[in-house]
C-alpha cells in the first residue's frame, strides 16, 4: 500500500510541466488506488489479519478464556513429541497424494470421455457436476450410511450376492478407513478436475489434430504430443487447487470418524480444531494450523515451477 | 486456577465475614440464610442454553422464564446453541467480556475461566441446605478446591445400560447381572445366540467417553491423582483393558467406528441386545408404533460394578455460570434462585422425562422416577456421577484430555488388540502428561 502511494504521488509529479490537477478524477494513479482500496482492504481484513494472528497465537499458549503469553517454539517442540500429530501429519500427506492421483487420473479421464462427441453431452456434464454441487456435509453423511458399520448398502448387498459373509469394517479397521474416507473425497473431487479439464480441452484447436491424424499420428501419440502439452497449464492450476482442498479437508473426516478409529483418519485440519477448541488450546490449535504451511506452499511450487512455467508457452523455446 | 494470593486473602476474608455471624446464629447450621436478590432497575438477562434433546424440557425452561419475567419485571431473552458450540461460545464470551449474562456450561466449563465467573457460594450454601445439599459429584463440576462456587449444577444427562429383556432371558439370565464379571458372561452367552452387545468405542464424545470412563474407573483406574500427576499406567488400568480386550470379543463388530448416534441406530434396528444411553432411546422405541414389541421389551439399569465396589459413572453434566461482565448480577441471581427453587425446579424435572437427573437430593422424588420403571436408572446418575478428569483438579488439562479422546483411544487400542494393554496404557500415559505438564 506504501508504495503505491509513493507510486501515484510520482506518478503525479511527472506530469508537473502541464498544469498539476490534484482532483482525484484527473489523476489516473490515484484513481487506481482509490478502486483497488477496498480489495486491499478486504484482503487485509480477512485474509492477511487472521492468517498474522494465526501465527502469532502459534507462539503462544493462548487457551480458550484466557490470553497466553509469548512462549517461542514451545508449542513446536510438544507437537514434535506428540506421536497423534505425527500421525496425521502421515494421515494428512497420504490422503492428499492418493486422492488427488485419483482424481487427477479418472478426472482427465471423465473429461476425455465428455469431449468426444456423445449423445445428451450437456445432460451428462450437468450429471457430472452433481457431486461437487451438493453441499460436503450432506455428502458425507450420506456416505457415513454407506459405511455405516451395521447397515451399509455396500455390505448387504455384498451379503445377498454371497460374495462376503459379514458386514465390511469400513470406519473400524484404520486401513479401511483411511480408504473409505479417501473414496469418499474422490468422489465428490472428480468433477472439479473433469469440468476445468474439459473447459482446457476445448479451448485446443482441432487444426491440430487433424493434421496430425494427416500426418499418420496415433491417438495416443496425439493425445502425448498435442493433448497433455496443451493442457499442462490447466492441468498445474486445476491439480494445485485440488490439492489444496484436499490437504486442508475437514467435513467429510468430522462427519464419518472424527478422526477416529484410533486416529487413523485425524488430518491436519481435524486435529488442530479438536485441540483448539473442544479442547481449548488455541495456541497449539494454531501451531498445527501453522505447520500446514510449508506442504501447502510446497504444493503450490511444485506445480508452479514443475508444470506452468513452460517458456514456449510464453512464446520462447523449450 | 489462576488465583493470586491477594484474591485468595480477599475471599478467604469475605468467606469469614458472610459466615461468621451466621455461624453464631444459628449452631445446627441446617440451612443457610436465604439470599434476596433484588433486581437492578430495567434488569435484562441474556441466556446462552443448548439445544433442547427433549421437547418438554425447553418449553419448561421457557416456562420458569415467563414465569420469572411476570414476576420481575425482568427480561429474559434465551439463545440456543447446538450442545458442541456451546463451550467455544461461552469462552469468548468471558474473553471478550461481554455476551450472555448466564450460560448453561458443559462439564468442566467453569474451570477454564473461573475468575470471569460471579461467585454464587451464599445461593449454592443456600439451595444445598433446602434441598438435601449438592450431589457430591456435580458438585466438583462448580466448586473450587477452596470450597467457592464459581457456578450451579444444573441436571445430569443420565446415561444407562439399556437392554432387551427377552435376549438376556434367553441367553440364561434371569436378572440382570450387578458385576462386572457376570456381564461379561452375559454378553458372551449373548454373542452366542447371534444377539450381541455394542458399546460405543469411537470418536464419540458422549457416549465414548461414557464408557471409557466406566470400564477404567469400576476397576479402580484413574487418569490423575489428587495432585494432578498422570496416574493412567497403573495395575488397576491394565486390568480394565484385559477386560474391555474380552468384553470386546463379545460385541458387534464395528464398535470401534461408532460416534454418538450408532448405539441407536443398531439397537433401534434389533441388531444389539444390549447397549448405554440417555433415556432417549427408550423413549425413541416407545414413540414408534411399529416398535411397540420392542418397547415392551427395553429395560434399563445401572452399569455393572467393579473391582472398587461401587456404581461410578460418567455422565454429560450441565451446569450454571454467571459472567462477572454482567450488568445486572442481582437479577441474574434472583433468576438462577427462582429456577433451583422447588416449583421451577420439579416442574423441569419432569417435562424433561427422566433425560435430566436433579443436582440437588430433594428432587430425587420427582415423581418422574417412578411414573417409568425404566426411569429407575436415570434417577441414580447424579449419584454415581465422578467428573471427568478423576481425581485430579479440573481445569484446562482434564478438558483437553478428554477432548482429545485419550481414554477413549487407550480403551479402543487394547479392546480391539492393536496396542496390548501395557503399551495402551503407556501410550495413555505419555498423551496425558502432555496436557497436564503444567496443571
Amino acid at each position: 500500500m506504501a508504495n503505491a502511494a509513493l507510486a501515484g504521488t510520482a506518478g503525479t509529479k511527472d506530469r508537473a510541466g502541464r498544469r498539476p490537477v490534484w482532483g482525484l478524477g484527473q489523476s489516473r494513479n490515484a484513481l487506481g488506488i482509490l478502486f483497488m482500496a477496498p480489495a486491499a482492504l478486504i484482503l487485509l481484513v480477512f485474509l492477511a489479519y487472521p492468517l498474522g494472528l494465526g501465527v502469532w497465537l502459534a507462539f503462544t499458549d493462548t487457551r480458550i478464556g484466557r490470553a497466553g503469553t509469548y512462549v517461542g517454539l514451545e508449542n513446536y517442540e510438544l507437537l514434535l513429541d506428540d506421536s497423534v500429530f505425527r500421525l496425521s501429519i502421515f494421515n494428512t500427506i497420504f490422503y492428499t497424494a492418493v486422492a488427488s492421483v485419483l482424481k487427477f487420473g479418472l478426472g482427465l479421464w471423465l473429461a476425455l470421455i465428455l469431449n468426444e462427441r456423445l449423445p445428451f453431452k450437456a445432460f451428462f456434464r450437468a450429471i457430472v457436476l452433481l457431486p461437487w454441487v451438493v453441499p460436503t456435509v450432506l455428502s458425507a453423511i450420506a456416505f457415513w450410511w454407506i459405511y455405516d458399520a451395521q447397515f451399509s448398502i455396500v455390505s448387504w448387498a455384498l451379503i445377498k450376492l454371497g460374495i462376503i459373509d459379514s458386514n465390511i469394517n469400513f470406519l473400524g479397521d484404520p486401513w479401511n478407513a483411511r480408504a473409505a474416507v479417501i473414496a469418499a473425497n474422490v468422489w465428490r473431487g472428480i468433477p472439479f478436475v473433469a469440468i476445468s479439464l474439459l473447459a482446457g480441452l476445448q479451448t485446443i484447436p482441432p487444426s491440430l489434430h487433424e493434421a496430425a491424424t494427416l500426418d499418420g499420428a496415433t491417438p495416443w501419440q496425439r493425445f502425448r504430443n498435442i493433448t497433455l502439452p496443451m493442457l499442462t497449464p490447466i492441468i498445474a492450476v486445476v491439480m494445485t487447487f485440488s490439492v489444496l482442498f484436499t490437504f486442508t479437508d475437514f467435513q467429510l473426516i468430522y462427519v464419518l470418524t472424527r478422526g477416529g478409529p484410533l486416529n487413523a483418519t485425524h488430518l491436519m485440519a481435524t486435529l488442530s480444531f479438536q485441540r483448539a477448541i473442544p479442547g481449548g488450546q488455541l495456541g497449539e490449535g494454531a501451531a498445527i494450523a501453522v505447520a500446514m504451511i510449508p506442504f501447502l506452499l510446497a504444493a503450490i511450487m511444485f506445480s508452479y515451477f514443475g508444470l506452468q512455467r513452460r517458456r514456449w508457452q510464453q512464446g520462447g523455446a523449450d | 486456577m489462576t488465583m493470586n494470593r491477594r484474591d485468595l486473602l480477599l475471599t478467604g476474608a469475605a468467606g469469614l465475614a458472610a459466615t461468621s455471624p451466621f455461624l453464631s446464629r444459628t449452631p445446627a447450621l441446617a440451612q443457610a440464610a436465604e439470599p434476596n436478590y433484588k433486581p437492578e432497575q430495567g434488569a435484562e438477562l441474556r441466556i446462552l442454553r443448548w439445544s433442547p434433546f427433549v421437547k418438554g424440557e425447553e418449553d419448561a425452561f421457557l416456562a420458569n422464564a415467563k414465569k420469572f419475567t411476570d414476576q420481575t419485571g425482568v427480561q429474559v431473552r434465551i439463545d440456543k446453541e447446538s450442545w458442541e458450540d456451546i463451550r467455544p461460545k461461552a469462552a469468548v464470551a468471558a474473553n471478550v467480556g461481554s455476551g450472555p449474562d448466564i450460560v448453561l456450561v458443559w462439564f468442566d466449563d467453569p474451570f477454564q475461566y473461573p475468575d470471569k465467573l460471579v461467585d454464587v457460594t451464599d445461593l449454592a450454601t443456600y439451595l444445598g441446605g433446602k434441598y438435601g445439599g449438592w450431589y457430591p459429584g456435580l458438585e466438583g463440576y462448580t466448586k473450587t478446591r477452596e470450597g467457592k462456587f464459581i457456578g450451579l449444577p444444573l441436571a445430569t444427562i443420565a446415561n444407562a445400560v439399556c437392554y432387551r429383556e427377552s435376549h438376556v432371558k434367553d441367553a440364561g439370565f434371569s436378572t440382570f447381572p450387578t458385576k462386572t464379571d457376570e456381564f461379561l458372561a452375559l454378553c458372551k452367552a449373548l454373542k452366542a445366540k447371534g444377539t450381541p452387545a455394542g458399546f460405543t468405542l469411537g470418536h464419540g464424545v458422549g457416549d465414548g467417553n461414557n464408557f471409557a470412563h466406566w470400564v477404567l474407573w469400576s476397576h479402580g483406574g484413574k487418569m490423575v491423582d489428587e495432585n494432578g500427576k498422570v496416574t493412567i499406567n497403573s495395575p488397576e488400568t491394565i486390568a480394565a483393558l484385559r477386560y474391555v480386550r474380552e468384553l470386546y470379543q463379545t460385541f458387534i463388530p464395528g464398535t470401534e467406528s461408532w460416534l454418538d448416534v450408532n448405539n441407536n441406530r443398531a439397537f433401534l434396528a434389533g441388531q444389539v441386545s444390549v447397549t448405554a444411553n440417555g433415556v432417549s432411546l427408550y423413549y425413541a422405541a416407545k414413540n414408534d408404533p411399529k416398535l411397540a414389541d420392542m418397547a415392551r421389551d427395553i429395560r434399563t439399569t445401572n452399569f455393572p460394578i467393579g473391582p472398587v465396589g461401587q456404581s461410578v459413572e460418567l455422565h454429560q453434566v450441565t451446569s450454571t455460570v454467571l459472567f462477572r461482565h454482567t450488568k445486572y448480577p442481582n437479577a441474574a441471581k434472583a433468576f438462577l434462585k427462582f429456577i433451583f427453587e422447588e416449583p421451577q425446579m420439579n416442574a423441569w424435572i419432569t417435562a424433561s422425562s427422566a433425560y435430566c437427573c436433579q443436582p440437588l437430593k430433594a428432587f430425587a422424588n420427582n415423581p418422574v422416577w417412578t411414573s417409568d420403571p425404566n426411569h429407575a436408572a436415570y434417577a441414580r446418575a447424579s449419584e454415581t456421577l465422578r467428573p471427568n478428569g478423576y481425581a485430579g483438579p479440573l481445569g484446562p488439562a482434564s478438558a483437553s484430555t478428554m477432548a482429545d479422546y485419550v481414554l477413549v483411544d487407550m480403551m479402543a487400542e487394547a479392546a480391539t488388540g492393536s496396542r496390548t494393554p501395557e503399551e495402551a496404557a503407556r501410550r495413555a500415559e505419555q498423551r496425558a502428561t502432555r496436557f497436564y505438564r503444567n496443571a
